[in-house]
């Protein structure tokens, strides 16, 4: 039996190990190709391993377009967003968890049905909306919305987490006088650094890969975000300059990776908290 | 597939809540307000602070969703270029859209395709790599990272590197076809048979972000289940399709619905690889929508067939909630 189960092991290891390199590969592609002369790139065949070395791609990629801007400029919304994403779906996610109200369960449900809605269903007459007020071409509507409760999910995440604090943490402090609000702020805020990690990794993810949102709203090159840089690059040039976009596209998506490795274990905790 | 990858999370829970809440019923406020005595003085203090503190989503909700939806109805019954006010024309450009509009049904046809094919084969292969890895495969925590990787990449980085794999003449695809195989692979973005493939391959490089939840799903399974099985001589694929099976059923029916409707929304890659080409062949309801609306300024248009795609999208939940009454399973458990 234990002999069986050793070789259902190593059986499972041989397909898993080749299919993981497989996942990997396009990973090591986009590396190497950043780091070849274009004439190196259209041979053919080939070569895997590259040589030699051309570092003149990153300099190259990040000059041809304002990139170093770019990045700014989505740091800036992402960071503006996060920090209303958190701090309001933390608040609404206590108020889901620890308080009482005749309403709670009509909302909650409500809130919960959301996140089936095609988001171009709302595209259109949100566009029409901050176009109204003036707000096409700023960084308004990306950032404005995350103030208002975030997303579901991050709502869901903190009430799943703030649902799990025993009362009696709470029910001192209430015998202290701590009011409603309180409670938030001295109680469970402190405790929930876990949740508050996970949250803040997802929403600056979610905003630093987006690319939608500054498509429809953003006009002028130099608000654009790094997204839509990266998508108009190829255009802009004659010929595709596959060296310096996979440059590009490498930086772009090392940021939220390295986040995905530093907080994974909060990550996979905020989902286990927020599955239970 | 479309969406920031906490939705994967998002779904499965939001599921539970919605059967729980279907179980336990939306609460009449007038009835439930008669059955109870008097309020306390702190219970309606607390009211009060819930709704105040649940206000920033109160006005978001009603700003930036209720109000749209509503608003998108009524314009999807007008013709409407922002610029002069929306004109009534009724239930035109729903009669146009299905009746006239050439590029509906080729978008409609497009988008079904890919996830009739999509969803199914990433299930089938998260669910496989998902059993492997459940078998405590030394370095277990490695391959769940490596495979979950892709999904953490930007849309826009993912589709400018595989426009780049999928190259032709100097495309690695095309390249490990002509060695491995001896074929001449074909130029995947500009054939329109073969970019759809091309489209369906690439969604299986997101695998893990389905591969992580049936991860979870079976290592929840009780292993007495098993013990059980075994003690009766069940082989492995009778345990797979009498125990498995069964226990990950909800867990099966989070994904497909993610799934679907991940893959009924998609637009960032197919608006960067293809802008919908070549003819048409990769032309997704998303990027139909998009060009109508912010291409044409037709919100009219596009708002008719933004509510068809969520007509769509529910119709497709709604049929796959009713006939899993028949094949997934509530166990007992938390």
């Amino acid at each position: 039996m234990r002999r069986q189960r050793k070789i259902h092991r190593i059986l499972a290891a041989l397909v898993l190990i080749p299919g993981a390199l497989v996942i990997l590969f396009p990973f090591y592609w986009m590396l190497t190709a950043s780091l070849e002369h274009i004439s190196q790139l259209v041979q053919f065949p080939p070569q895997l391993i590259p040589h030699p070395l051309d570092f003149s791609s990153y300099p190259r990629g990040l000059t041809f377009l304002p990139f170093g801007r770019y990045f700014f400029n989505t740091a800036q919304i992402a960071v503006l967003s996060t920090l209303g994403a958190v701090m309001s779906a933390s608040l609404v996610g206590f108020a889901f968890a620890r308080l009482h109200s005749p309403t709670k369960v009509f909302f909650f449900t409500l809130l919960l049905s959301t996140m089936m809605l095609p988001a171009s269903v709302l595209l259109i007459p949100q566009f029409v909306l901050f176009k109204s007020i003036g707000w096409v071409n700023t960084y308004l509507p990306l950032i404005v919305p995350a103030y208002f409760g975030g997303s579901a999910f991050l709502i869901f995440l903190f009430r799943q987490f703030f649902a799990g604090i025993p009362e009696e943490v709470f029910d001192a402090a209430r015998m202290d006088g701590c009011g409603n609000l309180g409670l938030y702020w001295r109680m469970a805020r402190p405790l929930a650094v876990p949740a508050f990690t996970a949250a803040t990794v997802f929403h600056f993810q979610f905003s630093w890969n987006d690319f939608l949102a500054p498509l429809i709203y953003i006009n002028s090159n130099s608000k654009y975000t790094i997204a839509l840089g990266l998508a108009g690059f190829s255009s802009q040039y004659g010929s595709t300059p596959w060296n310096q976009l996979m440059a590009v596209s490498l930086l772009m998506a090392l940021v939220p990776i390295l986040i995905f490795f530093f907080a994974q274990d909060y990550l996979i905790n905020g989902i286990v908290v927020a599955s239970r | 597939m479309g969406g920031p990858t906490p939705n994967w999370y998002a779904f499965t829970n939001f599921l539970k809540v919605l059967i729980l809440a279907a179980a336990v019923g939306i609460p009449n406020p007038v009835k439930s307000r008669l059955r109870r005595p008097r309020a306390s003085k702190s219970a309606r203090r607390e009211s009060l602070s819930f709704h105040l503190m649940i206000l920033p989503w109160l006005i978001g909700f009603c700003g930036l969703m209720l109000y749209p939806i509503v608003a998108s109805a009524y314009f999807s019954l007008t013709r409407y270029d922002v610029i002069s006010p929306p004109r009534w024309v009724g239930l035109g450009n729903y009669v146009y859209l299905f009746t006239r509009d050439p590029l509906f049904w080729r978008s409609l046809g497009v988008t079904f395709t890919y996830t009739l094919v999509a969803v199914p084969l990433n299930l089938a292969l998260a669910l496989v790599l998902a059993m492997l890895l459940n078998l405590r495969v030394p370095g277990m925590r490695v391959l769940r990272t490596v495979y979950y990787l892709p999904t953490v990449m930007p849309q826009v980085a993912t589709s400018m590197l595989w426009m780049f794999l999928f190259a032709p003449t100097f495309g690695v695809i095309d390249w490990a076809l002509a060695v491995l195989f001896h074929i001449t692979g074909p130029n995947w973005l500009s054939d329109p048979h073969w970019v759809m493939p091309a489209f369906i391959l690439m969604s299986l490089w997101g695998v893990g972000g389905a591969m992580v939840i049936f991860l979870a799903g079976l290592q929840s399974v009780p292993p007495e289940l098993y013990e059980a099985a075994q003690l009766d001589g069940a082989s492995g694929i009778v345990q797979f399709v009498r125990v498995t099976l069964p226990s990950i059923s909800p867990v099966v029916l989070f994904n497909l619905i993610v799934g679907m409707i991940g893959a009924m929304q998609i637009f960032t890659t197919a608006f960067v690889m293809t802008q919908g080409g070549p003819d048409y062949a990769s032309y997704f309801f998303n990027l139909a929508i998009y060009n109508n609306a912010f291409v044409y300024f037709k919100m009219g248009l596009a708002s008719a067939q933004a509510w068809v795609l969520l007509l769509i999208v529910m119709i497709m939940t709604l049929v796959v909630f009713a006939t899993s009454s028949r094949w997934v399973f509530y166990g007992s458990g938390r």
